[in-house]
Parts: C-alpha cells; sequence; structure tokens
C-alpha cells in the first residue's frame, strides 16, 4: 500500500523552512548511525590510539540513563540521547559542547508508547540524526522529536498515537536517516509497521509504505542507483529499493531476508547485506545482481564496514573478519573477547572496536593483521564509536567518553 | 531577485525570533495551537510558530503553560513540557525571576494532572534544592504516581538507614509504607524488608491478581487465525455451554483456582502444551461502587480482553517477553457485578523459548493499587 500526501503551502510554513535552509557540514561531523552516510567510516585523523578510564580522556560527562545510540555531532554540538526514570519512562535528548563536554541543554519527553524490551536493549536504541541545524530523536516508545541546536522545540509527534498498535515487547532500534529534507523512518514490529518519509521541516508525512509485520532492528541505508537516490531496507520480505522523495517501489530482493540485527552497508556502487548469507549485490534498474555470498562473514550485531576494497565485520561473539570486498575471500580472522554490541568504526587506518565490557581493540586497517593496541574502560558499552575533532567517541551506559588529547 | 531572497532571508529570521520585543500576547490562543496538534503531524506548522511565541513571553506564563496541560492530549503535553523547559533555561540564562512560590502553589493543587504537578515540582526543585525535604513528606498519597514514587523512596532509604526501637516498630514502619507504595520495585523492596522481619506479604492479593477462572478451549488458531476468528464466549458467557473445539471435540468451561504466586495461570499446564489454539479465561466480581479501573494482564502470547462485554485490550505479539501490567486495558467498573474475559493465544512455534503458554490479570486502579472487589465466579459441575 503507498500513500502520498500533497504539500499545503501557509505562511507559517515559510517561516518554519526558512531556518532549514542547507548549511555546509563540516567533514568531521557525525550526523547519524555510524556516521556520516551510516558507513562506520570516518576522515578524522590523528585519532587516539591508547586510552583508559584516566589517560587521555579529553572528557567525559555523565549521563541520566542508558542508551544504545551513538553520538551525534555537528557544529560543535554532541547530542546524545537517553532514557530514564521508573520503566523508561522518560526520553531524553542531550546536548554538549564538544570541545568542554560542558551540557548545553536536556529535554525530555515522556513516553507515550510501551517500554518493555529486552534487558540487553532500552528505549534509547535509534540513534539520532543531525543536518547541524537540528536533531531528530527517535525512540522505541515511538516518540519522535526535533529540536534546533539551541534546544528550542520544533516539531514532536507520538507515532505510538498515531498508530498504535505501533512497537514489540523486545524493543525497537532501527535508526532514522536524512535523504535531503525528508526523514526516513522505519518501523517494523509486531504492529503496524512501515516505512515513512517525514518532512523534517515539520514533521508532517510525505509518504508512508506497508513493511511487513515483523521485528526488524534493521537500519534504513541511503545508496545511489543508476545516478538516483534509493532508501534500502532489510526486512523479513527481503532487501527493497524506495524512492526517498515518493516513498515509490524500485526493486526488491526476496533472498535477502534480514536475519540478524545488523544493517546493510555500501561502498563504490555495491550493497553489502547481512542475511542469512552475508551477501554483496549490485543494484539496477531491476532486480540487483548477486556478486557474491559468504555465510562465514554473517554478523550478529554488528553492521559492517567496507573500505577501499575491504570488508570488515565482527560477530557478537568477537570474530573479526577481513575479506574481500571483490571476491568475499576471507584474508584474515582474528579472535577478541566477546561480547559484542557496538559496530566497529574506521578512521585514520585504524579499525577501532569495542566489546560489551568497555575492551577497546585497535586494530590495523588493512589486508594484514596487526593488533595495534588493546584499551580498558571500566563501563558497559553497547553503543557504536564514532570520531569527531581528533577524538573518539564513547557512549557507556552511564556516560559519554571524548577519548583524545586535551585541546588548550 | 537577490534583493527579494535577502528580504524573505530577514524576514524568516525575524518570524523566527518570535514576538516583538515587549509585546505579550494572550496565552490562551497560543496554548490552544498547541494543544490541538493531531495526528501524523497535523497542525504541528502552527503550533511550532505559537510554541515560539508562548516560549518568547518568559516566566510568567509557566502556571498557564503548566495548566494547560490538564487535559491535553499525551502528545500536546509533550510539546508543552519543551516549552516549559525552554522557558526556565532561558530564564535562569537572561537573570528572569522564576516564581517558586507559584510553582509550589501549583504543585499543591492535587485537581491539576500528575504530569504537569510533577513537572512543576522539577522546575521547583532547580530553583530550590530543599523542595525535595520540605514537600516529598506530604506526597506519600499523591495522585501523582511520579511524585508518589519519590515521596517513598526517600522515606525508605530513611527507614532503612535509620534505627528503631523494636522490631515491631520496624515492622509497622514498613507496613505503613507497603499501603503507600504502588511502583512493584518498591512494593516488592518493602515486602522483602518485611519477609527479613518475619512477616509474609501476600502479593498476590495485594496487586488485586484474579486467581479464580474458568476456563475453555482449545479453539483454533492454526496461523493465528484464533486472534481475530469470534469464538462463542466472545459473544457471552454460559458456564453451562458446551462448544466444537479445535478438532471438532466437545469443550467445556472449568474451573480453574490457581495458587501460583501472582495468579499465574499456566496454560500448559491445566489444558496441555498444545500449539495454535486458544484459551478463554473468564471470572466474575462485584464492586460495591462504581469507578474506572485498568485490567493489567502478563502473557507471552496474543492477547484480547473484555469488560462486561466490550473489548477494552488486545495485542497481536507472541513470544517477546512476558512481564507484569504489560499489557492495560481502562474500562468502568460497574457498581454490582462485573465480568472479565480474556482470551490467550498460542501459536505454532517450536522454537524451546516460544512455548510458554500463561496469562496473569490483576484489577487495579490508575496507579497499580488493588481495586477491592469480590470474586464471584460461578463454579462448574
Amino acid at each position: 500500500m503507498f500513500f502520498a500526501r500533497e504539500h499545503v503551502m501557509n505562511p507559517y510554513r515559510i517561516a518554519l523552512i526558512l531556518p532549514f535552509l542547507a548549511i555546509p557540514l563540516h567533514a568531521e561531523d557525525v550526523t547519524q548511525f555510524r556516521g556520516p552516510n551510516g558507513l562506520g567510516i570516518s576522515k578524522e585523523t590523528n585519532l587516539p590510539l591508547t586510552w583508559s578510564a584516566t589517560d587521555n580522556i579529553r572528557w567525559k560527562a555523565e549521563l541520566p540513563g542508558r542508551g544504545l545510540a551513538n553520538p551525534v555531532i555537528a557544529d560543535g554540538r554532541v547530542y546524545v540521547t537517553a532514557t530514564g526514570a521508573y520503566q523508561q519512562k522518560r526520553q531524553i535528548v542531550l546536548c554538549f559542547d564538544l570541545k568542554t563536554g560542558r551540557k548545553l541543554w536536556e529535554r525530555q519527553v515522556w513516553a507515550t508508547g510501551g517500554t518493555q524490551c529486552h534487558p540487553k536493549t532500552n528505549m534509547a536504541a535509534p540513534t539520532p540524526i543531525t543536518d547541524g541545524r537540528h536533531v531528530y530523536a527517535l525512540f522505541a516508545t515511538g516518540d519522535l522529536v526535533c529540536y534546533d541546536k539551541a534546544g528550542d522545540l520544533v516539531w514532536y509527534r507520538s507515532l505510538v498515537g498515531d498508530y498504535p498498535t505501533v512497537g514489540n515487547n523486545v524493543g525497537m532500534a532501527a535508526s532514522p536517516t536524512l535523504h535531503e529534507d525528508t526523514l526516513l523512518i522505519s518501523l517494523e514490529n509486531a504492529g503496524e509497521s512501515f516505512l515513512a518519509g517525514i518532512d523534517k521541516r515539520t514533521g508532517e508525512n510525505r509518504w508512508r509504505v506497508q513493511r511487513p509485520r515483523d521485528i526488524n532492528w534493521v537500519s534504513p541505508l541511503v545508496i545511489q542507483n543508476q545516478g538516483k537516490a534509493e532508501v534500502v531496507v532489510q526486512g523479513s520480505d527481503g532487501m527493497t529499493a524506495y524512492d526517498p522523495a515518493n516513498g515509490e517501489k524500485k526493486w526488491n530482493a526476496p533472498k535477502l531476508r534480514s536475519g540478524t540485527y545488523a544493517s546493510p552497508t555500501y561502498a563504490d556502487g555495491v550493497v553489502y547485506a547481512p542475511s542469512d548469507k552475508f551477501t554483496a549485490l549490485r543494484p539496477s534498474a531491476g532486480e540487483p545482481e548477486v556478486l557474491w555470498q559468504q555465510i562465514k562473514l554473517r554478523p550478529n550485531y554488528c553492521s559492517p564496514i567496507v573500505h577501499q576494497g575491504l570488508v570488515y565485520i565482527v560477530n557478537g561473539n568477537g570474530i573479526v573478519n577481513c575479506a574481500s570486498a571483490k571476491s568475499g575471500e576471507i584474508l584474515w580472522t582474528h579472535r577478541l573477547d566477546g561480547p559484542f554490541a557496538a559496530s566497529p568504526l574506521l578512521g585514520d587506518g585504524k579499525l577501532y572496536l569495542v566489546n560489551e565490557k568497555g575492551v577497546g581493540t585497535v586494530l590495523a586497517a588493512g589486508d594484514q593483521l596487526k593488533v595495534l593496541a588493546t584499551n580498558m574502560l571500566d563501563d558497559t558499552i553497547l553503543a557504536t564509536p564514532v570520531a569527531s575533532d581528533g577524538a573518539i567517541f564513547f557512549r557507556s551506559d552511564a556516560a559519554i567518553y571524548c577519548i583524545g588529547e586535551k585541546k588548550k | 531577485m537577490r534583493s527579494m531572497m535577502i528580504q524573505a532571508i530577514l524576514c524568516g529570521i525575524f518570524l523566527s525570533a518570535g514576538v516583538a520585543d515587549g509585546v505579550a500576547q494572550d496565552t490562551g490562543p497560543l496554548l490552544q495551537r498547541i494543544k490541538s496538534v493531531g495526528k501524523e503531524g497535523a497542525g504541528n506548522i502552527e503550533a511550532a510558530k505559537a510554541w515560539k511565541d508562548l516560549v518568547a513571553q518568559g516566566p510568567t506564563v509557566l502556571p498557564d503553560v503548566l495548566g494547560a496541560m490538564d487535559d491535553a492530549s499525551p502528545t500536546a503535553i509533550n510539546w508543552l513540557r519543551a516549552a516549559v523547559e525552554a522557558i526556565q533555561d532561558k530564564a535562569s540564562a537572561q537573570g528572569q525571576k522564576v516564581s517558586a512560590d507559584k510553582l509550589e502553589s501549583f504543585i499543591k493543587e492535587t485537581r491539576h494532572a500528575g504530569k504537569s504537578r510533577r513537572l512543576a515540582y522539577e522546575c521547583l526543585v532547580r530553583l530550590d534544592p530543599s523542595t525535595p525535604e520540605r514537600l516529598l513528606p506530604k506526597l506519600l498519597d499523591d495522585p501523582s504516581s511520579e511524585l508518589r514514587r519519590d515521596a517513598v523512596a526517600v522515606k525508605l532509604e530513611r527507614g532503612l538507614k535509620g534505627t528503631f526501637a523494636t522490631s515491631a516498630a520496624r515492622t509497622e514502619f514498613l507496613k505503613d509504607l507497603l499501603q503507600h507504595a504502588r511502583d512493584r520495585d518498591q512494593v516488592n523492596s518493602i515486602s522483602d524488608e518485611l519477609k527479613k522481619l518475619g512477616v509474609e506479604i501476600d502479593l498476590t492479593a495485594h496487586y488485586g491478581f484474579v486467581t479464580r477462572w474458568l476456563l475453555v478451549g482449545p479453539f483454533d488458531n492454526s496461523r493465528g487465525v484464533g486472534f481475530s476468528n469470534v469464538y462463542p464466549p466472545e459473544k457471552g458467557v454460559d458456564p453451562k455451554a458446551s462448544y466444537a473445539g479445535k478438532a471438532g471435540e466437545t469443550v467445556r468451561w472449568r474451573d480453574h483456582t490457581t495458587a501460583r504466586p501472582l495468579g499465574l495461570v499456566d496454560l500448559n499446564e491445566v489444558v496441555g502444551k498444545l500449539h495454535g489454539t486458544v484459551v478463554y479465561g473468564y471470572t466474575a466480581v462485584t464492586s460495591e461502587s462504581e469507578r474506572p479501573i485498568e485490567l493489567r494482564a502478563a502473557s507471552n502470547n496474543a492477547v484480547r480482553i473484555w469488560l462486561n462485554g466490550k473489548e477494552i485490550y488486545f495485542r497481536e505479539e507472541y513470544h517477546h517477553g512476558m512481564e507484569i501490567d504489560q499489557h492495560v486495558g481502562k474500562g468502568i467498573l460497574k457498581a454490582g457485578r462485573n465480568e472479565i474475559l480474556i482470551k490467550v493465544c498460542q501459536n505454532e512455534q517450536t522454537d524451546s523459548w516460544a512455548q510458554q503458554w500463561s496469562f496473569q490479570l490483576r484489577i487495579c486502579d490508575a496507579l497499580g493499587a488493588a481495586v477491592p472487589v469480590v470474586n464471584v465466579t460461578e463454579k462448574v459441575k
């Protein structure tokens, strides 16, 4: 089923649109889940190699509750989400100064949807997204909110208020993404399931398409196919691409069902999809071409990275594999102590992996295995690390760490 | 063209900045526009403008904003909450006075909604850190679950750290506190402390779990069809009736009184380890007065719940976890006899973790306190 909506211009809308005129984002910004474009790759340089609970911590800020979302960073601000209060009834967005870690503001909403979930996850599991002027935060309660960078509310929606059966008792985690001025939300769950394109300026639906009613934690990914943008989602019906402007279905690969929590990635015109078998496929005008499949590369929670012809994957138990992006041939394998929930980060020629106990391992990126460092933060870390301003940011259950040399 | 663009940008900056300096607006229309936000973002554009104008008026409008939350939708409440937070932050940054007296007066007026009073309390705590010390001891019976929770938490913490002249005094303290607690973690903590003193609390009764049922089934739920299929019990319960079951066999209502903690009814034990099936549970209670209630159930299976023939809750979800109070249906208990029906559907999953087929149901008020009822469920011979 396909829904469309006509725009209606009014004076208030003009006032709302003007602040959303695009500003250029710094190359170091971390705009969404797994960083720029959602690929887990940072262009930062001089990233730290070693750290501990007392060493090389530029700043640390306590947080009021748990969260699995990675911090997002833009225009000198670090946005973090958290869930707190009894039964996770409060959904929280915090803003910190990038340089100093000083808290600039904190905003809360009361949960309007169910808060039951598996103890591993929580209501602040989806990662927010920023366009530099605003932060858009989706919580697993179905609360969706937009604040400007000063913490002023721009709009708020209760997606459970709109669609009352949305939710699942295990928890939801798919992170939103952005294409131009359309916020793309994937809510596949035990109730009403859909992919929606939402006007980021007003919070109104632009379009909404039905998706399979099934638990799905995979985040949507924007790719380019034949020179046009597509948003790719992977669910129990396979992998499907839609036009992000209007929700029109472009293609479907029914055999590529999501079998894990990990999200697909994209490089050099190829989509790399965690599935029953890890699959590299090249989208085209029709059904995509499957290039190769490799069952040994199948991840659990952690989404893969593809960079300079190599695929990097860590599974939940700590098995790290590096494979050829061209063929899927495994080039090296290394075992770390697990368990792992955070996806890896690649930056400055290094691969950063952090397990749930806070042990951070740094490997050299490349086709030869080389362990560069092993570091310990005595804290529980399930969120994916990100990099900005020459630092690595870790979000633990209780705090956000900015790892790097102190700024003068 | 370029000058028009510049003018448009300046206009946008002005409009975005909100009200011109010093020009106050009647908050009524602004609040109404915010409270009018509807489904799928309807009204967001107007609400956003009103929000900016409202916040620009500063802390003098806080009581109005808090009061507007009393009858606002859950969506509008969060819009208004953001306004209160922004107003207080800006006032703090600009050195503007926020009236602590007015906030305290608002908190003390229990006619206001729990959320708005709680937000006023949080604002007051920011201004006056002595607020919890002053106010919480008087809020043990507060209609706001969040304020009550903090009040119980502080008293419990002090009680546990303090010393009592006798064991009996400690027991009395804890028993009294148990009457005020509503959140399960607090109830359980107090109950555990009483257990150490040799006092067992019947938590099944304390929470209001139903233990006497009539059960009938199995009906067909192959491929999940049973969740939507209307089987005869949904049209009216006659304890003497018999029906055609899943395999065409005759099924009849049977008595079941559970002795399991917290009223757990294990259908695998009582009916059998079946798949693709539906069982109904029926109970009847009398109430001395009419009152709003919640029927709170727990189940790892798909459920539907009716109160006096009216469906008040449904959830079609299987094996994603079972937690007390996970399903909440709201209704009105009549004075006199009331009938409760629950439909519990087991699917056909074969995974080892997907075999649970059970339910628990309690009758309570909106804060979670058991409602006094008498179970009058007929016995079936």
